[in-house]
């Protein structure tokens, strides 16, 4: 412990900057510092993430003893490549996020809670970060509550009354599925005497016969089911996203998920492994039909929504489901798939989620009803809503394509045929709904209301572009990202080192 | 081993099962948050349960004691309530909003006015 350098102390201060920050933020009650404060810490946040995966690439796995407390007495923060890749993730979604929120939150949230919303939004981010880089499976419970906690309170702020009913809402499924996770880790220390992740997958296998252990998987696959909108357990998602403020549901789209597959994998991979997964218990089985149905089903319902916001909710949980679908490949290949998938959908609902934000800014409103004629006032934003429309289709030269790719070829190396149409056709419903919100746009007859309208603000639609242009970008060049699921995948099927 | 030696495991699962029963079946929205604190606080009488060792005392360090209960659980637990109390605090505070957006708190009252709305 001797010598003291910034860059050995990344892992805690990925935690700590944006949980010191919150407080602050509501402490100093002006809007533009605030913002701009916030803006900071989330580029330094982003900052430590970057440099941590370039340490992990350079140097292998960190090991960090939280309070200089030796795992497995103390808490030990543990990065390989897999979180590191996913607080990228969530780190470069909130560094995007930040610069675009000012004049969205200044429409959209009342004066007096603007203090409020930014230290929540800090507080989301810290857990999702604390669940991402924790290696101790009941610290990754307590980043859970922090994360869910400011997630029902972000969405409640919504202006619609209906934003309290589904945080409300989300707040009973969320508890529930927190709750199911503490039963899961109890188990788990029940039968191992440990909650070290690492100390837990090395001590499982002498125990794997128990049915303790089933209980805990079980246990733990449902709660965290919950979180991530696994069908059938996605019913709190299409309202808490249609009626949070834009900023939160941008936010929460592109990473809350993302986070709880996150969990998922460590807890099936690294912790109960390839063998209890997926041979001893079905999981795969169980994934395939529910992600299956998620595909079709989400979809199909999308079509139906007259609100744009809850139509691309019902699309997350579909994808969602083709990310279960690449779990359930259980091989390198899927994983790497599911793994893609996460940061390139991460990129396609940020961006739609975004314009939807510069749309309610100048309308007031999502409903496809109200869009008609609205592209050609603001085309910037329409623009980038096709544009993401496309990547979430699956275009080529959009990351939505890349992902499909990997995720036919993955399942194609299995034989499963049948799987591979219903990606297909799960495109095809995704051309379906995000045609019917860019026809009426373009091709529908202006309201006088739409004909008066302008376009969004210059900084909304500076980060919108940011996350479109990402979208193409890494849809063209994808050696970065391919490479590093790639190895997030193989140090995944490996299991413990 | 008799059904009575694991006693406070049996009274942890039925307390789990009238929480998540009474979470799925009141429509009162404050009784539903009744229901999942219980839900919760079933799971801490399931951790504080896994602590015990046989024949150990107080985990605190005493001379003439040779055994102890395992505190870890109870640590756990501490942290577990804060979670619930935070829980809670945030359901009644959404409860309270709801009945000022809506003059209800039950849930097939407020479903029917987002209806015609």
């Amino acid at each position: 412990m001797s010598g003291f350098s910034l860059s050995d102390q990344l892992p805690a201060l990925q935690v700590v900057l944006p949980l010191i920050a919150a407080p602050l933020a509501f402490i100093i009650r002006r809007e533009a510092l605030i913002w701009a404060f916030c803006t900071v810490v989330a580029w330094l946040t982003f900052a430590v993430s970057w440099s941590l995966l370039g340490q992990v690439q350079a140097e292998g796995t960190i090991s960090y003893a939280m309070g200089g407390w030796v795992a497995p007495w103390g808490i030990q923060y543990r990065i390989d490549i897999v979180n590191a890749y996913v607080a990228l993730i969530v780190s470069g979604i909130a560094a995007v996020v930040f610069p675009y929120a000012r004049h969205s939150v200044l429409k959209e949230i009342r004066g007096d809670r603007i203090p409020a919303f930014y230290s929540l939004l800090l507080l989301c981010l810290t857990g999702l970060l604390g669940m991402t880089v924790t290696g101790d499976a009941f610290n990754l419970f307590v980043f859970l509550e922090i994360s869910s906690l400011s997630m029902y309170s972000l969405i409640s702020l919504g202006q619609d009354r209906r934003a309290f009913t589904a945080a409300f809402q989300y707040l009973v499924m969320g508890t529930i599925g927190g709750t199911f996770v503490l039963i899961g880790v109890g188990f788990l220390y029940e039968v191992t005497g440990t909650l070290n992740m690492i100390d837990l997958a090395e001590r499982l296998p002498d125990v794997t016969r128990l049915r303790t252990l089933h209980t805990a998987f079980a246990f733990l696959v449902v709660g965290i089911g919950l979180k991530l909108a696994l069908f059938p357990l996605h019913l709190w998602l299409p309202n808490a996203y249609a009626f949070a403020p834009s900023v939160a549901t941008v936010f929460i789209a592109a990473t809350a998920t993302k986070v709880a597959v996150y969990a998922l994998l460590r807890f099936v991979f690294t912790i109960f492994g390839v063998e209890v997964s997926f041979q001893d218990l079905p999981l795969d089985q169980i994934f395939v039909v529910l992600g299956s149905i998620a595909i079709l089903s989400a979809s199909a319902v999308a079509i139906f929504q007259q609100n744009v916001k809850r139509m691309l909710a019902y699309s997350s949980v579909a994808q969602i489901g083709y990310i279960v679908l690449g779990i359930a490949l259980a091989t390198s290949a899927g994983l790497q798939a599911s793994l893609l998938h996460l940061f390139n959908h991460a990129l396609m609902k940020g961006a739609l989620f975004m314009a939807m934000g510069c749309l309610f800014y100048r309308l007031g409103s999502v409903q496809i009803g109200d869009l008609g004629g609205i592209a050609r006032v603001m085309p910037w934003t329409f623009g980038a809503f096709a544009l993401g429309g496309l990547s979430l289709i699956g275009v080529p030269l959009t990351v939505g394509f890349i992902s499909k790719w990997y995720l036919v070829l993955a399942i194609l190396e299995r034989g499963w045929w049948p799987l591979a149409a219903l990606v297909l056709l799960g495109s095809l419903l995704a051309i379906v709904y995000i045609w019917r919100v860019v026809e009426t746009a373009w091709f529908g007859s202006p309201s006088p209301r739409n004909e008066s309208a302008r376009e969004a603000p210059a900084g909304m639609l500076i980060a919108t572009w940011t996350l479109v242009l990402a979208n193409l970008y890494f849809g063209i060049q994808t050696d970065l990202t391919v490479g590093i699921a790639r190895q997030a995948a193989d140090v995944l099927m490996d299991g413990a080192p | 081993m008799s059904i009575l030696t694991h006693y406070n495991y049996e009274i942890a699962i039925f307390l789990a099962m009238v929480g998540l029963y009474v979470v799925i079946a009141q429509g009162n929205l404050v009784k539903k948050v009744t229901g999942l604190t219980m839900f919760q606080t079933s799971v801490f009488i399931l951790y504080i349960s896994m602590g015990v060792v046989q024949g150990g005392s107080v985990p605190i360090l005493d001379a003439d004691t040779t055994r102890y209960s395992n505190p870890l659980p109870h640590v756990l637990i501490l942290t577990a309530i804060v979670v619930g109390v935070a829980t809670t605090a945030v359901a009644l505070a959404l409860i309270l909003r709801i009945k000022e957006a809506y003059g209800t708190i039950e849930e097939d009252e407020i479903h029917e006015q987002d209806e015609s709305f």
